[in-house]
C-alpha cells in the first residue's frame, strides 16, 4: 500500500492483496519459482505439441484418402479379412480380376448406383521425349477415371472410349510430368516413347497434389487396354475404382458389386471371395480410429510430464510453507483465518501453473509451427492445426494441477499453530 | 465488568508422553485501562500465560472470560476474529515481513478485517503517526534500525484499534534508549485508555507498568501495584 494512493481504490486493493503477497513471495525465491514454472511449461508444452502435431498428422493421413475422392468404392483382387489389409497391399499379385468384370460392373442394371468405374494397371518404364528421357511410372486407366477421381484437364482432352478398345497409342500427362518432359514447349501433339512405342500426347491434367501417399502429378496416363496389352502384356486389372451417386448408397453398391463379382467368379455361398470391395468412407473411419488411438496414447504419455510438473509444484510449495512459517504464524496472530491462509497458498500455486501453462501453450504452439515449416520440406502436405480444445485443456489442466498439488501444502500451512510458528527458528 | 477474568487456568504441554505443567491454577482479573506486567524468570510460564490470554493458544483447563464471554469453547475462526478485532501483539522477535514496506507491514491486520469501514490508508497513517514513524512509511522493513522496527511493530499492533495490547519482551532486542522510547509509547497508549499487558523478565522494564504479576514455575506468586512507577518519557529526558 502506498499512503498517497487514493482511498477509492480500497476495494480493488483488498482484492489485489493476495496477488501482491504472491508476487512478493515468488520474487523472494526467483530460482525456485523459475524451476517450478519450468516443470509446468514442459508438461503443458508437451501436451499442446502432441495435440497439435497429432491433429496435423491425422489430417495428413486422412487427406491422403480424401484426396482420392469422396463416395468412392474400390475393387481389389484377392481375398481379404473384413478389416485387414487387402492381399494386393501385401504385394501378392492376383490375376482373377479381369476387364470383363469391369464391363459387367459398368452396366447400370447390375450396379444401379455406380455412376462411373475405371480399371487401373500400373508400371514403370523409360519414357523419352525428343529432348530428354526419364524413368517414369505410367498408369493404364479407363476414360471414366476423369469422372471417378474428379480430375480437371488443363490442356487438350482425356481418352475417348474407342481409344481404349482400339489400343490407341495416346497419353495424357500429369501436370509435373508434362513440365519435366516438355519444359519449354506445349506438350500437346508431341510424341513420347514408352518402351520404344511412340505415344501422342493428347492432354495434360491439372495439379492434383498427393493422394494415398503417391503423387498422381508425375504419372503418365495410358488407355487401359493399351497399357495392358502393349506395355505390360497382362490381361488382368490391378484394381478398379468407382464412384457412387450418393453416400447413403455406398453400402448397397458394395453389396451389389460383391454379389455380381461372386456370381461371375462362380464362388459358392460358403466360399471366400477372391476379391474385396471397400469404400473410402470405411477406410477413412478405420484410419480415423487408428490415428485417434495413437493421438490419445501420445497425449497420455505427454501428460506424465504434467504430473511430474505438479509434483514439482507440491515440493516447491512445501518448501515455501516451511520457509514462511513465521510469516504464517504472524498472519494468524493478527487475525488471518485458516481459509485466508489456504486461499493465499492456492493463489500462489495457481499463479505458478497459470504462468507455466501460458508459457507452455506458447512454446507448444511455437514447436507445432516449426513442425509445420520443416515437415513440408520432406514432401508432405502438413497443415498447422492448433486445436482450440488443446489451449482450453492447457489452461484448465494448469489451474487444476495448481489447485490439486497446492492443496496439501495450503492445508498444512493453514493448520500451523500461530504460537509454534512464531517460535519457529 | 472486568475486561479479562481467569479462574483456575491451567496449561499442560504433552510431548512424547512427558507432561509439562506450564501454568497452574492461575486466577486473576484485569480491568480496562490497566497496565500490567507479567514478570518472572525464563521458564516461569509468563509467555504461556500471555499466549493463552492473547488467544494464540488454548488453556488445558479453567475458565477465561474476555469481555464477560467464555472464550474456551470458541472455534479457531472465532478466535482469529477476536484477535483481529480486540488484540494487538508486539513480539520480541519483531516479526516484520521482510522486503515489505513499513506501511504494508502495518496494514497486515487490516487485510483480515472484513468489517472495517474506515479507509486502511487513514488507519495506517494514524498508527504510524502515533509511533512517530510516518516519515518512514515507504521504507522497506529491512532498511530500519532495531528501535524503528519495534515502533513499526507497535504501529501494527495499534492499527486495528484493539482494546488490549500484548507486548512480549518488547525491549529485549533494543538498546536502553530505544527500549525507553518503546516504553514511553506504551505508557502513552495506556494513558489514552488502552489496556497493556507486558511480559518481561527485567524488573526495570516491569516497573513501567501500574501492576506486576510475578510468576515462578507456572504459578502466580505475587500480584500487586507498582510502588515507584517509572515514567519512560522522564527517563528519556534524563538520558539526553
Amino acid at each position: 500500500m502506498t499512503l498517497s494512493a487514493g482511498s477509492s481504490l480500497e476495494c480493488i486493493m483488498r482484492i489485489s492483496d493476495p496477488i501482491k503477497i504472491t508476487y512478493r513471495s515468488l520474487a523472494a525465491s526467483k530460482l525456485r519459482f523459475f524451476l517450478t514454472v519450468l516443470g509446468v511449461v514442459i508438461g503443458v508444452a508437451a501436451v499442446i505439441m502432441v495435440m497439435a502435431i497429432g491433429a496435423s498428422a491425422q489430417r495428413l493421413v486422412l487427406s491422403q484418402v480424401e484426396n482420392v475422392g469422396s463416395n468412392l468404392v474400390v475393387v481389389l483382387p484377392g481375398a481379404a479379412e473384413e478389416k485387414g489389409p487387402p492381399a494386393s497391399a501385401l504385394g501378392i499379385i492376383t490375376t482373377t480380376f479381369r476387364n470383363d468384370d469391369l464391363s459387367a460392373l459398368r452396366l447400370r442394371r447390375n450396379v444401379p448406383h455406380l455412376i462411373a468405374i475405371s480399371g487401373y494397371v500400373s508400371g514403370s518404364a523409360t519414357v523419352e521425349s525428343s529432348t530428354d528421357s526419364f524413368e517414369a511410372s505410367f498408369q493404364g486407366v479407363s476414360p471414366e477415371m476423369i469422372e471417378v477421381e474428379n480430375i480437371r484437364v488443363e490442356q487438350g482432352r482425356f481418352f475417348f472410349p474407342e481409344e481404349e478398345s482400339d489400343l490407341s497409342r495416346v497419353v495424357v500427362l500429369g501436370a509435373s510430368r508434362a513440365r519435366d518432359l516438355f519444359p519449354d514447349r506445349n506438350p500437346l501433339g508431341e510424341t513420347v516413347t514408352i518402351k520404344k512405342n511412340p505415344f501422342k500426347v493428347i492432354g495434360v491434367l491439372g495439379e492434383r497434389g498427393s493422394a494415398a501417399f503417391s503423387n498422381p502429378d508425375v504419372l503418365i496416363y495410358v488407355p487401359l487396354e493399351t497399357a495392358q496389352k502393349i506395355l505390360l502384356g497382362i490381361n488382368y486389372l490391378n484394381f478398379a475404382r468407382g464412384k457412387v451417386d450418393a453416400s447413403e448408397n455406398i453400402e448397397r453398391t458394395l453389396a451389389d458389386m460383391t454379389a455380381l463379382l461372386r456370381e461371375r467368379h462362380d464362388i459358392e455361398i460358403d466360399e471366400e471371395s477372391d476379391f474385396s470391395v471397400r469404400s473410402t468412407k470405411a477406410a477413412l473411419s478405420i484410419l480415423t480410429s487408428i490415428t485417434d488411438v495413437l493421438k490419445y496414447f501420445l497425449i497420455a504419455i505427454a501428460s506424465i510430464s504434467l504430473l511430474v510438473g505438479g509434483i514439482g509444484i507440491m515440493n516447491s510449495m512445501l518448501i515455501s510453507v516451511s520457509q514462511r512459517i513465521r510469516e504464517i504464524g504472524l498472519r494468524k496472530a493478527v487475525g488471518a483465518r485458516p481459509t485466508h491462509i489456504i486461499t493465499q497458498f492456492l493463489i500462489e500455486s495457481s499463479c505458478i501453473t497459470l504462468i507455466g501453462g501460458t508459457l507452455g501453450i506458447f512454446f507448444g504452439i511455437v514447436v507445432a509451427y516449426l513442425a509445420a515449416i520443416i515437415i513440408p520440406r520432406f514432401g508432405y502436405e502438413w497443415q498447422l492445426i492448433i486445436p482450440p480444445a488443446s489451449i482450453a485443456i492447457g489452461f484448465t489442466v494448469s489451474i487444476v494441477i495448481g489447485i490439486t498439488f497446492g492443496l496439501y501444502p495450503a492445508l498444512k500451512a493453514s493448520r500451523v499453530s500461530p504460537m509454534e510458528a512464531l517460535r519457529y527458528e | 465488568m472486568a475486561l479479562i477474568a481467569v479462574e483456575g487456568l491451567e496449561k499442560v504441554y504433552a510431548s512424547e508422553g512427558v507432561e509439562t505443567r506450564a501454568l497452574c491454577a492461575a486466577s486473576f482479573v484485569i480491568q480496562r485501562g490497566e497496565f500490567l506486567s507479567i514478570m518472572g524468570p525464563s521458564g516461569s510460564g509468563k509467555s504461556t500465560l500471555m499466549q493463552v490470554l492473547g488467544l494464540l493458544d488454548r488453556a488445558t483447563a479453567g475458565r477465561y472470560l474476555l469481555d464477560d464471554k467464555d472464550v474456551s469453547g470458541f472455534t479457531d475462526d472465532e478466535l482469529a476474529r477476536l484477535r483481529n478485532k480486540k488484540i494487538g501483539f508486539i513480539f520480541q522477535a519483531l516479526n516484520l515481513l521482510p522486503k515489505t514496506t513499513v506501511s504494508e507491514n502495518v496494514e497486515l491486520p487490516l487485510l483480515y478485517d472484513e468489517t472495517s469501514e474506515a479507509s486502511n490508508e487513514d488507519r495506517v497513517r494514524g498508527a504510524l503517526e502515533a509511533v512517530n514513524m510516518l516519515h518512514r512509511a515507504d521504507y522497506l522493513s529491512n532498511q530500519l534500525s532495531g528501535g524503528e522496527k519495534q515502533r513499526v511493530a507497535i504501529a501494527r499492533a495499534l492499527v486495528n484499534n484493539p482494546e488490549i495490547i500484548f507486548a512480549d519482551e518488547p525491549t529485549g532486542n533494543l538498546d536502553s534508549k530505544a527500549g525507553l522510547q518503546v516504553m514511553a509509547i506504551l505508557q502513552a497508549l495506556n494513558a489514552a485508555g488502552r489496556t497493556i499487558i507486558l511480559v518481561t523478565h527485567e524488573t526495570s522494564t516491569a516497573e513501567h507498568a501500574k501492576r506486576i504479576l510475578r510468576m515462578v514455575d507456572g504459578e502466580i506468586v505475587a500480584d500487586g501495584p507498582v510502588v515507584n512507577r517509572r515514567i519512560a518519557s522522564k527517563e528519556n529526558e534524563l538520558l539526553k
